[in-house]
């Protein structure tokens, strides 16, 4: 094992990848003369040269797109943006077409790629640079979506990602390529998409939480842990396929749960997850599910707002005290 | 121009050039134009104006140098992307249009708004997140707007805003106010869709809209040959548009020759595509540690600085003296730092204004 960064458990899983397969390219604004705008892909011009690792105008739309039509013609591209806020632009080829042209063709066709960076918020960027976007590529079938939450999963799953011959989204926070933790460095190792984790175990209540919110989900725990309430913690990792067997199975044990969700309310991960929950757990919940998001508003820049815009381990907590009836 | 790849067999897809990767040849990111011959005289300005256009381009300098100073400290967060080097351009312009003309621009804001009505005390405040900000608090650095004195803000997607230009365009023509939109955008902004979609319907509906690039030779830290094939400007051909480049070093060169396009669009209604050429001083924003471009190529630029050179202007032609120069400076320095101590002693937001902003109804049922 090896201590890495978040930034370095993605550009290892990256390296490790172009190494055994000479069709994986990395394209996008800056990854490859600045070193990626969040120093993600620094190096690896050097190793791999200008014909694999690629810079672009900014153009998101066209560039996404060429990265599809690359692996229809048999490449494995890693397409970075640069935040997917900025991706927006690129939501056409995204949905339209690399999710759709499999389909569309019987199957003769094949779209190998990864299109990855940052989501959700980092700090007071205002409204345009602060907006969640796994539940919306969720929506749409014929996409695999992850959100990671520590490095290790970073590695394991980004592996599984470019080795998987669908389009995946793999989304990253710009606020946790400083955090490190323990990276296994075998060249075999993933993680498969599609299995949640339970990363925390506890018997009172079962909090589901991914991305960033993932780590508030655990500083509440900890709060928690003090006050003698246990709470178990399951990392979904993938949100499309989501696991909701892990899921279900921890609120059979608890038999209450809380969802914490870095986006807003309304048919986002927490809506989802809370109806099939409901549906396949029902007799098992001795209080209706709570949720954390943000609110039904855009993001603010204001440094006061913007903490109050982000869910807290405080609003954790909180929901945690309601579904276990404690205050 | 990229330079061909001496292994011929060697596939590449990125020109190289400018970068970080030339060691240490000064491959200059723009050439400048000529800038005019002209003096103010001609150019129809009295001494007081051209005082003023350099009291406002120190002005901007200072409450970005100023800005810089606060954001190191840690006084406040988010983006900050400094204007310094390209004030010539958005002074000149605004001297150009008519108080009422509309202008859009990119993040890269302060120096438009300053110019364009927003108090630095006002501007100041946004940069610390105040609720007395010139938007509330609620935008930022990137996001300075001040709409009553026709200024539509700063955007932060690339090119994103380049569409809310020709609608501002549209708007004016369907009402015939004879107004003119100048929208600004970065040379990275030039190969987005957004700009040809919008660049087609201008020319086709004649909107009366100026597009003007600043091109500061770098997007990030890609250099402008390394984005962009060909002349930005001659995008401009493909649309059978009127197009001009501009040295954006002089703001007397900006307010001339914007001038007589404003003038132009007015008259026949038809847009204009426009390029600027400038320099930025500082990293793209405050985390850039600009190792992209060298030192040398920055300080032949620095000599060209817009800001010393209508200041010398004004001394040569014996408008101002040096002591005028320095109370001048005095004075605008006074001004930033009341700016300074008016965000420090404002409040934050209150916690309720969250919610502010969104929807036009007070009483808009949010979701929870
Ligand atoms: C659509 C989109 N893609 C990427 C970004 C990230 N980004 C912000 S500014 C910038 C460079 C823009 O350069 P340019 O338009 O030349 O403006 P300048 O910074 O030179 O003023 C990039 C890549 C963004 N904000 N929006």
């Amino acid at each position: 094992m090896a201590e890495l960064q978040f930034r370095e458990a993605i550009r290892a899983a990256i390296d490790e990848e172009m190494g055994q397969d000479e069709d994986i390219f990395v394209m996008g604004e800056e990854v490859a003369e600045y070193d990626g705008a969040y120093k993600v892909t620094e190096g690896l011009l050097d190793k791999y040269g200008s014909k694999r690792m690629i810079d672009t105008p900014i153009s998101e739309l066209g560039f996404a797109g060429i990265g599809v039509g690359a692996a229809m013609n048999g490449l494995r591209p890693i397409v970075e943006f640069m935040t997917f806020n900025f991706a927006v632009l690129a939501a056409d080829q995204i949905i339209n077409h690399a999710s759709k042209v499999r389909y569309m063709t019987g199957g003769q066709v094949e779209i190998p790629i990864v299109f990855r960076g940052p989501n959700a918020s980092a700090g007071q960027l205002s409204a345009t640079h602060s907006v969640s976007y796994d539940a919306m590529y969720a929506h749409f079938p014929g996409l695999k979506v992850i959100y990671t939450s520590e490095p290790a999963d970073a590695k394991g799953l980004l592996k599984s990602a470019i080795r998987d011959d669908n389009p995946v989204l793999f989304m990253e926070s710009e606020q946790m390529y400083g955090l490190k933790g323990e990276v296994p460095e075998e060249d075999d190792f993933t993680i498969p998409i599609g299995k949640a984790k339970v990363k925390r175990e506890g018997s009172d209540v079962t909090v589901v939480a991914h991305g960033k919110m993932y780590h508030v989900a655990t500083q509440a725990a900890e709060q928690l842990a003090k006050e003698d309430v246990d709470v178990e913690i399951i990392d979904p990792r993938t949100v499309k396929p989501l696991d909701m067997e892990t899921i279900v199975k921890s609120i059979r044990k608890t038999n209450r749960c809380v969802i914490v969700d870095e986006a807003h309310p309304f048919g986002g991960l927490a809506a989802e997850v809370g109806y099939l929950i409901q549906r396949e757990a029902f007799d098992y919940l001795d209080a209706p599910v709570q949720r954390v998001t943000l609110p039904d508003t855009n993001a603010p820049f204001a440094k006061n707002l913007f903490d109050e815009w982000l869910p807290s381990p405080d609003q954790v907590i909180d929901a945690v005290n309601t579904v276990t009836y404690r205050k | 121009m990229a330079k061909k790849k001496k292994n011929a067999e060697e596939v590449s897809f990125t020109p190289t050039g400018t970068g970080i990767r030339t060691n240490g040849e000064i491959i200059r990111s723009t050439e400048l134009p000529d800038p005019t011959d002209k003096n103010h005289d001609d150019l129809g300005l009295s001494d007081d104006d051209v005082v003023d256009m350099f009291e406002q381009m120190y002005l901007q300098r200072r409450f970005e140098e100023r800005a810089m100073q606060m954001y190191q400290k840690g006084k406040f967060g988010g983006f900050l992307h400094l204007y310094m080097g390209q004030e010539a351009i958005s002074t000149g312009t605004t001297y150009a249009l008519n108080a009422d003309d509309d202008i859009i621009t990119a993040y890269r804001d302060h120096g438009w708004g300053l110019v364009r009505g927003v108090s630095p005390k006002e501007g100041m405040a946004e940069l610390y997140g105040k609720v007395t900000g010139c938007s509330k608090g609620k935008g930022g650095s990137m996001h300075f707007a001040n709409v009553d004195e026709h200024f539509w803000g700063g955007y932060g997607i690339v090119g994103g805003h380049i569409p809310l230009g020709g609608g501002i365009a549209f708007a004016n023509k369907y009402k015939q106010n004879g107004r003119v939109t100048a929208c600004f955008l970065g040379d990275g902004a030039v190969p987005q869709g957004a700009l040809h979609e919008t660049l087609n319907m201008s020319q086709n509906w004649g909107l009366p809209c100026i597009y003007a690039v600043e091109n500061n030779g770098y997007a990030m830290g890609t250099a402008v040959h390394r984005h962009s094939t060909g002349e930005i400007v001659d995008r401009a051909d493909g649309f059978d548009m009127k197009k001009m480049v501009i040295n954006g070093m002089d703001v007397l060169t900006v307010y001339e020759k914007m001038k007589e396009i404003a003038e132009d669009v007015r008259e026949n209604s038809e847009p204009w595509f426009v390029e600027i050429r400038t320099y930025r001083y500082r990293g793209h924003s405050m985390s850039d540690p600009m190792k992209y471009r060298s030192k040398e190529e920055l300080e032949e630029y620095e000599k060209l600085d817009p800001v010393e050179r209508i200041k010398n202007y004004l001394l040569d032609e014996d408008i101002i003296d040096d002591d005028k120069v320095e109370e001048i400076k005095d004075s605008v320095e006074d001004t930033v730092m009341e700016a300074i101590d008016f965000a420090e002693e404002s409040d934050f937001p209150e916690k309720e204004a969250l919610y502010d902003h969104m929807f036009a109804e007070d009483d808009y049922p949010f979701h929870t």
